[in-house]
């Protein structure tokens, strides 16, 4: 069940003795088996995020507007308060050499670059989904629940384009 | 008394809110935060297919995501049902130029004259729809990330690739909105 915390896990590019981590899987270098009191506990963080998502506007297709337009400060400033706020909070938590609630030591995996290509060509040709759409993928699934019910066509959509991406990630330039 | 939670919150106020998300998961299980994951754990869980970036445990990866994700949902559920809803008060500069490419419906968080049923229907909201959201989908999982996981914890991490990525999220951002949603919504 559980891995050994020196293990690292390779199928997301890792076995470095820094994990590094390259997308594919969102986030994790040494998957444990996750104890249900925590699934609960992610849950509850998930709720308070789609409720923080869906009462600060950005789900909006209108604030998504405003923001490429730049008629509006609100979402430059929502983005850059998250970004310094998520900044501070993590480098605190590095200097105190924090221990994560499930036991472990909190280490974040460095993104590798590469060529970076598949960021400059990836992040473009998601903000273009991202202005048609009016949303990135936490609100796809908020506006589900937030009275636009055939969001659910775009978040299959969106499926489909992450599995061709997975199809065709052998042929494309990284 | 909990009248504020259902005025506009000032970005100072959900700004800060968003960003405590990702230390409370790093927190509580060493996660990162990060949405866009859990679109390639739902490709791994429901059709791998052949494909061999959907081969791995999805379940030891991604669940804790997935009910993340999940919650998510219902939280958006809580937030629309719970209580008494707003138009979104977007400047009048964005509301005229919507108007000259079309769209005279500022009720909602989204244009029922794109969103709706039978819109899907429409050329221009097919587009939005699905076109957008195949994009959105192929993108993020291209670039490893969405605006959760490089533009919050990647750049709060002070990473590289992300700042990269975001660029190009604005770069295809401003493409869209300038160069393709004018013929979306008027022309077409």
């Amino acid at each position: 069940m559980s891995t050994p915390p020196s293990s690292t896990f390779d199928g997301c590019g890792a076995g470095s003795p820094e994990p590094q981590f390259d997308g594919c899987g969102a986030g994790n270098s040494q998957p444990q088996a996750v104890r249900p009191v925590f699934l609960a506990v992610y849950l509850l963080l998930g709720v308070a995020f789609g409720f923080v998502l869906s009462r600060a506007e950005v789900i909006s297709w209108f604030r998504i507007q405003e923001m490429f337009r730049f008629q509006s400060f609100r979402m430059y400033g929502i983005i850059g308060s998250a970004v310094v706020t998520a900044a501070i909070s993590v480098a605190l938590i590095k200097r105190a050499g924090l221990m994560s609630v499930s036991g472990e030591k909190i280490a974040i995996p460095r993104k590798i670059l590469g060529h970076g290509i598949r960021y400059a060509a990836g992040g473009t040709i998601f903000g273009l989904g991202w202005a048609l759409t009016g949303a990135c993928p936490g609100p796809l699934f908020v506006l589900i629940g937030s009275g636009v019910p055939m969001m659910v066509v775009a978040v299959v959509s969106a499926l489909a384009g992450t599995w061709v991406y997975g199809w065709a990630k052998p042929r494309l330039p990284h | 008394m909990t009248a504020w939670i259902y005025s506009e919150w000032p970005w100072y106020v959900a700004g800060p809110l968003m960003g405590l998300f990702v230390p409370a998961l790093l927190i509580t299980g060493n996660k990162v935060f990060g949405i866009s994951g859990n679109l390639s754990h739902l490709c791994a869980a429901i059709a791998p297919g052949n494909v061999e970036h959907f081969r791995y445990d999805w379940r030891k990866i991604g669940l804790w995501n997935l009910v993340f994700l999940a919650g998510v949902l219902i939280g958006g559920f809580v937030a629309f049902h719970g209580g008494p809803q707003h138009d979104i008060a977007i400047s009048p500069a964005t509301r005229s130029a919507l108007a000259r490419l079309g769209l005279h419906d500022f009720h909602g968080v989204a244009p029922h004259e794109l969103f709706t049923w039978r819109a899907l229907l429409t050329l221009r909201g097919f587009v939005s729809i699905v076109v957008g959201g195949f994009l959105v989908g192929f993108g993020t999982a291209y670039a490893g990330g969405c605006t959760s996981g490089h533009a919050i914890s990647g750049l709060a991490n002070f990473q590289l690739p992300s700042l990269i990525a975001v660029i190009g999220f604005f770069a295809g951002g401003l493409i869209a909105t300038y160069f393709i949603l004018p013929f979306v919504l008027g022309g077409l």
